[in-house]
């Protein structure tokens, strides 16, 4: 089907409500509050801005803390989670093992089990190693994912002819050879795209750093619900904050976002 | 000979050696936690206390009859209904025109993408900004078609409203994304045929396209159910902060309640208990709608 005028209309105002919430939180972050109560509210941007950032990294917001944590912890469970999922999916997708198959589908079938399921167990193993309120906290519970061996086992069927593993053995290569040197190769458009997928979902991730950590050690996402539920609703300081939260994801989606959709709908066709 | 051993071996052992790792920590942090969770509910267990007593399944007879349970499960499946059923008919609309031959195909499908890359808890602090009763942004447009002056935290439809919003903001585009490229998979030739008899487009949609695609939409329904079923950022940021969804816990989620239980409460007996039923009626609601879902292909 051809597109008509209109469906480009139509686009655009999809395109314009998607992106209207991010520029009305830079026009709020960008004035100070006494403006805010005016009739009409602020559509346009003020020159507020740079007062307004450095309120928000002042010392008692923590938001430098909070992005350091942030970056720490995403960074470190992306890695984990790549590369314990193309290992494990490597196994599932190309070795013959006994139960291979039973074990794929209880793991497949636990994406189903919600993650608030585990908080009250986490919460208690976590204090009785005194974890609580460290970035240990936030990354161990994420080692590992479901989703991820689901996603690399399935890419990995395809991706790496049996064949070749076949005759990589015939010359005598053992099997983390053919690992390193025939499945990681063609591995790595997947683990890209699951890294990026990865990193968004453990930067965004809220529940569990709110249970775990604390006002003075906390994630991104934790700085803002703290700053959000202050008593005193300093709205222009707290959607500086929220505009922090997004430019770095704005920015990296820009950059990546033909890869994250790539990503998404490659997933889609394949469940 | 040894050689020959060690390939057996080598053949026979790595299977195990390269799953272990992820499965040794999976049962740690993901298998473990669900029994220890189902363990800890059948205790009387609070955060303060040395020693646990074992209460069978007193913590869920008490559930059962827990009016605060009650009134979180109730705003949970409206919310439920008012986010999933409009997000997933705008998504197939969506990826009906995502799905045309159009220019500049990669930046429509960015900007679909956006809302759900971003914090969900950015966007309920934005979306409560554009929510707010004296100052907020919708309010004032409401306000110049005289369509009244709501105060949308107060009231529970209101408020249920306004979080349904924020879902279905944050999810649609996501969803598109999803049915476009299960309909990137029927073939062409189909609409081709359809065309030449005259079938509009939104014919081509009904006919064509949505039973060619339905194990995706049975897929997303299942999948926005299970999520649908576990929000909590947006009501606890909406409230400013309140785990009680509300003065009156007019928002108030199964999950938000879970959370008073467990961190403001710190009753970890009773929370666990309210997890489990959590789940299982997470298992119930996915199977109804899979069960609807799949009725409504045998009715065509």
């Amino acid at each position: 089907m051809k597109p008509r005028k209109r469906t480009y209309l139509f686009l655009s105002v999809v395109a314009l409500l998607s992106l209207f919430p991010f520029y009305y939180s830079i026009v709020v972050a960008s004035h100070d509050n006494s403006v805010l109560g005016q009739v009409p509210p602020p559509l346009t941007l003020g020159g507020n801005l740079m007062n307004n950032l450095e309120r928000a990294f002042g010392e008692d917001v923590h938001m430098v803390q909070g992005l350091i944590n942030s970056l720490l912890a995403s960074s470190v469970i992306t890695f984990s989670q790549v590369f314990f999922a193309t290992l494990a999916g490597f196994a599932f997708a190309k070795l013959k093992w006994r139960g291979k198959n039973a074990v794929l589908l209880f793991i497949i079938a636990t994406m189903m089990v919600p993650t608030q399921l585990a908080v009250i167990p986490l919460f208690i193993l976590m204090s009785n190693y005194e974890l609580v309120g460290t970035l240990p906290a936030v990354i161990i519970p994420f080692l590992v994912s479901a989703f991820g061996v689901f996603f690399m086992t399935q890419y990995l069927t395809t991706a790496v002819p049996t064949e070749l593993i076949e005759a990589a053995r015939a010359d005598g290569c053992t099997t983390i050879r053919i690992f390193w040197h025939v499945v990681l190769p063609a591995a790595r458009p997947a683990a890209a795209v699951l890294g990026i997928l990865t990193f968004l979902s453990a930067w965004n991730e809220f529940f569990w750093p709110l249970v775990v950590m604390n006002a003075e050690n906390p994630t991104v996402q934790t700085v803002l619900s703290n700053l959000s539920s202050g008593r005193v609703a300093d709205v222009s300081l707290i959607l500086t904050g929220a505009t922090i939260a997004i430019v770095p994801l704005i920015i990296v989606f820009s950059l990546l976002g033909k890869h994250i959709i790539g990503g998404i709908m490659q997933g889609a066709v394949k469940s | 000979m040894f050689r020959h051993k060690l390939y057996r071996l080598d053949l026979k052992a790595s299977p195990y050696l390269y799953v272990a790792p992820f499965f040794v920590l999976f049962l740690a942090v993901g298998m473990f936690p669900l029994v220890y969770t189902a363990w800890v509910s059948m205790h009387d267990w609070t955060l303060v206390e040395e020693s646990h007593t074992w209460i069978g399944f007193t913590n869920y007879t008490e559930l059962l009859k827990d009016e605060y349970f009650w009134n979180a499960l109730s705003n949970t499946l409206q919310i439920l209904v008012l986010s999933s059923v409009p997000q997933l008919l705008m998504a197939i609309g969506l990826a009906h025109i995502l799905n045309m031959r159009l220019k500049g195909s990669t930046f429509w499908r960015m900007s679909v993408l956006l809302p759900n890359i971003t914090s969900v808890v950015a966007v309920a602090i934005i979306f409560g900004q554009l929510f707010g009763r004296d100052f907020g942004l919708i309010n004032w447009v409401l306000g110049l078609f005289d369509l009244g002056h709501i105060d949308w935290r107060t009231g529970e439809a209101s408020s249920v409203f306004a979080i349904s919003v924020m879902i279905n903001w944050r999810w649609t585009g996501y969803n598109a994304l999803i049915y476009l490229a299960a309909m990137q998979a029927v073939p062409k030739d189909l609409y081709d045929a359809a065309s030449l008899d005259g079938a509009t487009s939104f014919q081509q949609l009904r006919r064509i396209t949505i039973p060619a695609i339905r194990p995706t939409i049975i897929f997303t329904v299942i999948v926005s159910t299970i999520g649908g079923m576990q929000v909590l950022a947006e009501p606890l940021v909406f409230g400013v902060g309140s785990m009680t969804g509300g003065a009156d816990r007019q928002f108030q989620t199964i999950a938000l309640y879970l959370y008073e239980l467990g961190f403001s409460r710190f009753d970890f007996g009773y929370a666990s208990a309210a997890a489990w039923m959590m789940f299982v009626i997470i298992l119930i609601a996915a199977g109804v709608n899979y069960l609807f879902t799949r009725r409504m292909r045998g009715a065509e």
